[in-house]
């Protein structure tokens, strides 16, 4: 069985690692994701401050699509990106609940030839892996544990707010039950859903960057060895400006930020290369301990 | 009375647009806006406000009396992360992010956002691929979204494009849908909804 897969803009360019490491990982699952065929843009954040209902119908694009490439009812579209899955999921909500949005947008696309007929269901991998394949499962595939490595896993904040659909909305747990799965230890903190700065860290950069580091040094200071995320931004943010912002703030910081398909995917055995862990700029270190248990998870690069 | 630092922020009822809160309230779900207690819950949550000239409540509180011309021209929308915590936690399920969404795009049509600030160009730059390739070029978007704020950053910023380029993390391939007769279709089967929802906010102008 495969899923169809929406990839947005972001993990075509400075997210492709993300790309890499979650077909990678699905294929390694023996759930092969297929990418939508011509998908466009979801309309996030920057597009939805010029026009909502444009950025609505740019998602149904994207449904009437998925609906006619897969006949499966509901047919689901994996969504890794939270900008795209939070841009996706609020379309889909605002054409079930607001007739008059559903309306325009359905006239928009027949001009088009296309239809939205209401089947597609925006799913997050993590979702997907928690619920459709289960914790059990994949920890029954671990090659490799990630036993002693202390992780810190941000969510950030499109993934659970304002719509909530797989996790808890305060306190998400469903990338520490991946990461337990794989045998590595989560450290407890609470700013896991707290903003990263989104792409103020270009425009505002002094604010931006004020907000990234706050969660850096936070994970830091609970003295954890990498922190996961599962969105682009989130980690272009925390990884690519850890030098700009130890020169501005106190402390300085120097921590490996992956996505949690890398760590998963090199924990159930899939090469380091096809996780994309060579296009990282804050490497992953040797464990404090000398360990080499965590998966090899510590590169010579 | 010149000395009381406070006088120039004193308005008349005559200067205010009692027609800004409505129009603002006619996005979907939007009304709820006019069941604010003002009790701050919104400012508390944002990760934001202290960077902000007017914290996310006192916003509610102007657009609801129709400060127009102060909400418009403000940092504080611009400075909207769209993080959604202020949402989530509002007590009367007031859909606060969305209302800064709205607010910024009032600012865009009627060009009246805050001058010499990056975030409304950003926007502008990234609607406009979008709405002629369907997709974002990010490479690009960047280098022009620089070009029309500040040219000295591409040079500034090089180190770290080249580092991303290394990495094969950036690219300077321009994104496109395949079908974009198809794209421009949707879209200007939009357009006069657009230029409608355009008109009323240039109305409500003057």
């Amino acid at each position: 069985m495969s899923y169809l897969y929406f990839p947005g803009c972001s993990l075509k360019s400075t997210g492709r690692a993300y790309e890499e490491s979650l077909l990678a990982l699905f294929r390694s699952l023996e759930k092969p994701l297929v990418e939508l065929d011509d998908w466009n843009c979801c309309g996030a954040t920057a597009y939805m401050s010029v026009s909502e209902l444009k950025a609505f119908a740019l998602c149904a694009r994207n449904f009437a699509l998925a609906e006619r490439q897969r006949s499966d009812d509901p047919s689901d579209l994996v969504v890794p990106c939270a900008a795209c899955y939070l841009g996706l999921v609020k379309a889909m909500h605002y054409l079930k609940e607001h007739l008059n949005v559903l309306e325009k947008v359905n006239r928009a696309l027949g001009a088009a030839g296309l239809e939205y007929t209401n089947r597609t269901k925006v799913r997050h991998p993590l979702d997907v892996l928690v619920n459709d394949i289960g914790a059990d499962a994949i920890a029954s595939r671990v090659r490799r544990p990630l036993t002693g490595l202390r992780v810190a896993c941000y969510y950030g904040c499109q993934l659970v707010r304002p719509y909530a659909l797989f996790d808890d909305q305060h306190e998400p747990v469903t990338m520490e039950t991946l990461m337990q799965s794989l045998g590595a230890d989560v450290i407890d903190w609470p700013i896991k859903t707290r903003c990263c700065g989104g792409s103020l860290t270009g425009t505002v950069q002094e604010v931006g960057l004020r907000l990234s580091h706050i969660i850096l040094s936070e994970a830091a200071k609970r003295g954890c060895d990498v922190i996961v995320t599962a969105c682009p931004l989130c980690q272009f943010n925390l990884e690519c400006y850890q030098k700009k912002m130890s020169s501005i703030f106190s402390p300085p910081v120097d921590v490996p930020v992956l996505y949690f398909t890398q760590l998963m995917g090199m924990a159930l055995g899939v090469p380091q290369k096809e996780v994309g862990l060579q296009r990282l700029m804050v490497p992953l270190k040797p464990l404090a301990t000398g360990e080499v248990a965590a998966g090899g998870i510590y590169v010579n690069q | 009375m010149a000395e009381w630092q406070g006088w120039n922020k004193i308005r008349y009822e005559a200067q205010l647009d009692p027609d800004f809160a409505r129009d603002i309230a006619s996005i979907p779900g939007g009304e709820q806006l006019f069941s604010c207690i003002q009790c701050g819950t919104c400012s508390g949550m944002c990760p934001l406000s202290p960077y902000m000239d007017y914290t996310p409540r006192q916003i509610i509180a102007m657009i609801r009396a129709g400060f127009k011309g102060e909400v418009l021209t403000s940092y504080t929308t611009w400075l909207c992360a769209s993080c959604y915590a202020c949402t989530v936690e509002c007590p009367n399920e007031i859909k606060i992010t969305d209302i800064m969404y709205a607010a910024k795009r009032v600012a865009i049509r009627t060009g009246s956002y805050p001058k010499r600030f990056p975030v409304p160009v950003l926007a502008d730059e990234f609607f406009r691929g979008v709405e002629k390739n369907g997709r974002s070029s990010e490479s690009w978007l960047l280098i022009r979204f620089f070009l029309k704020t500040n040219p000295f950053r591409i040079l500034k910023q090089a180190g770290l494009g080249l580092r991303l380029l290394r990495r094969g993390r950036m690219s300077l391939k321009k994104e496109s849908v395949r079908e974009k007769v198809q794209l421009r279709s949707i879209m200007k089967a939009l357009e006069k909804e657009y230029m409608v929802e355009m008109a009323s906010a240039s109305e409500v102008k003057s």
